[in-house]
């Protein structure tokens, strides 16, 4: 372990996975709301706001995340001069953000969408057959029926944004995976130790996220 | 139109429909215009950033060569990803606790470590313990192969545990070894049923070679974006027109994935939890 005793190397180390949980964290917020908005949007009874709604998830689901952050970099900052900040890397960092929200918007929306489509059309029809108005159809019938059917797909887009937010890595920010390159250019001797370091902190982090999420989600399953 | 959500429409939400389709259209098309004209004030919408999109030269010598090693590389890595999902899922099937437990901690480390940390180790890692260069290619395709094939092996799993007890029982009871019983009854049965699955999870492999490009792999984000730009400062059209070459391989796959899936509907394979929800989380399951 003799890599990650010196302090150069820690420090590097925590700053890299630092990153990765700020990208993860402005990015889950930003996604969540706008991919609920998308959800809205897709489940509206109005055909512009479905047709936008639609086309966002066809475009973002089936480009590249690796293009989508190249072109956050390149073509948003680069040559439209969209900037954030002065400092290189916080500019880097909220492009990323930019580019991570707006791909994992497209999966958050569906996951609602999927959601609420697990919930039998007979409940809402019943709902308005007893006399409840639009809004408490929505809010004491399908919503919480829906919710519970999104964790699962929800817990599998927060693990995915974590593992995709190392592509920001891309555009030049010193995250995880970057961290991970230089110190195994640097010690060519240590190269396993350095992988399982690295590879095991998102699995110690990730593999039990992922079993609290389908423990969650079979906890709280609709039993239909 | 009817969802869960509401009704058919009657007069009145029909008129309140047409009054927000007005507003909310003319809303997005102004959005649309902002769009358009932060294009126009970058001189992003001349026609010589355009042009070499209409020459055959430029299709020849980026786009088309970058096509092709991306196919070359998602074809490799999705052969090899299923070979590998279809072993690992056996393997974390069997009654030896001792074939079990390791299969199933390799799956579960995979499915968790990023793509991209995996690519990195084997390129630059790897070379220093084997004494010698990783082709980049193969780079790209084992990093693909160990991270698909592991979500692989879990819907292989899935579908392999919703096949029926009474077909392994038929099978054992006309004297097929457990390797028959697997190679002729549950696997077949099992990638059946999960075909939708599998093929999302190779739409995601798809995209997961642009990955190549960090790595300096020529596939079509170097080629077709970065090194075509380079020739003609057209950064931002490069990347629309490889996005929509993108999204036009990714829809075709994912048509056939649905056609699949009303076919292989009617076979009565039902995985528990429903092969929709199932198809959602392995969708979103890649980079």
């Amino acid at each position: 372990m003799h890599v990650f005793f010196e302090q150069e190397n820690l420090d590097a180390y925590l700053s890299g996975f630092f990153w990765i949980l700020k990208l993860t964290g402005a990015s889950a917020v930003l996604a969540l709301g706008f991919g609920v908005l998308l959800a809205a949007m897709r489940v509206s009874p109005i055909p512009v706001l479905r047709g936008v709604g639609t086309a966002w998830v066809n475009i973002f689901r089936n480009t590249p995340l690796t293009l989508v952050i190249f072109f956050s970099f390149f073509g948003l900052f680069s040559t439209l001069g969209l900037e954030f900040s002065d400092e290189l890397d916080t500019n880097q960092f909220w492009l990323g953000v930019v580019g991570l929200s707006a791909y994992t918007a497209a999966f958050v929306c569906e996951a609602f969408r999927s959601g609420i489509n697990t919930v039998p059309p007979g409940q809402a029809e019943a709902a308005r057959a007893v006399g409840l108005t639009f809004a408490q159809t929505l809010r004491i019938v399908v919503l919480p029926q829906a919710g519970r059917a999104v964790i699962a797909p929800l817990g599998s887009v927060l693990i995915a944004l974590c593992k995709n937010s190392t592509i920001v890595g891309t555009i030049g920010l010193l995250e995880s995976s970057n961290i991970m390159k230089q110190l195994i250019n640097d010690n060519g001797d240590a190269v396993i130790e350095i992988f399982l370091v690295f590879a095991g902190t998102f699995a110690v982090v990730l593999i039990p996220t992922g079993y609290v999420f389908g423990w969650l989600a079979n906890k709280l399953a609709v039993r239909r | 139109m009817s969802t869960v959500l509401y009704d058919y429409p009657g007069p009145r939400a029909k008129r309140r429909n047409v009054v927000l389709t007005v507003l909310f259209g003319i809303a997005i098309a102004a959005l649309l215009w902002w769009v358009y004209q932060k294009f126009a004030d970058a001189g992003q919408l001349e026609g010589r950033l355009w042009k070499p999109f209409t020459e055959a030269a430029t299709w020849r010598n980026f786009i088309l060569p970058g096509l092709r090693a991306t196919l070359l590389a998602a074809f490799t890595g999705m052969i090899l990803s299923l070979a590998f999902g279809i072993f690992f899922a056996v393997g974390r099937l069997s009654e030896h606790w001792w074939i079990r437990l390791p299969v199933g901690a390799i799956v579960e480390f995979f499915r968790a470590v990023p793509l991209l940390i995996m690519i990195f180790f084997i390129f630059y890692g790897v070379p220093f313990l084997i004494q010698g260069p990783v082709p980049i290619f193969w780079a790209l395709v084992i990093g693909l192969t160990l991270y698909n094939g592991s979500v692989l092996a879990e819907a292989f799993r899935a579908g392999i545990r919703a096949v029926p007890r009474g077909q392994s029982e038929a099978a054992y009871a006309v004297g097929m070894r457990k390797s028959q019983l697997m190679r002729y009854i549950l696997v077949p049965q099992a990638a059946r049923a999960m075909l939708p699955v599998i093929v999302s999870q190779l739409v995601v492999l798809l995209k997961d070679t642009a990955l190549g490009y960090i790595i300096a792999y020529p596939e079509l984000l170097q080629r077709g974006v970065n090194d075509l730009a380079a020739n003609f400062g057209n950064v931002i059209q490069a990347a629309i027109v490889v996005a929509v070459i993108y999204i036009i391989i990714n829809s075709l796959l994912t048509l056939f994935a649905n056609w699949l899936d009303r076919r292989t509907r009617r076979l009565g394979i039902r995985v528990p939890g429903g092969t929709g929800a199932l198809r959602t989380t392995g969708a979103v399951d890649g980079a």
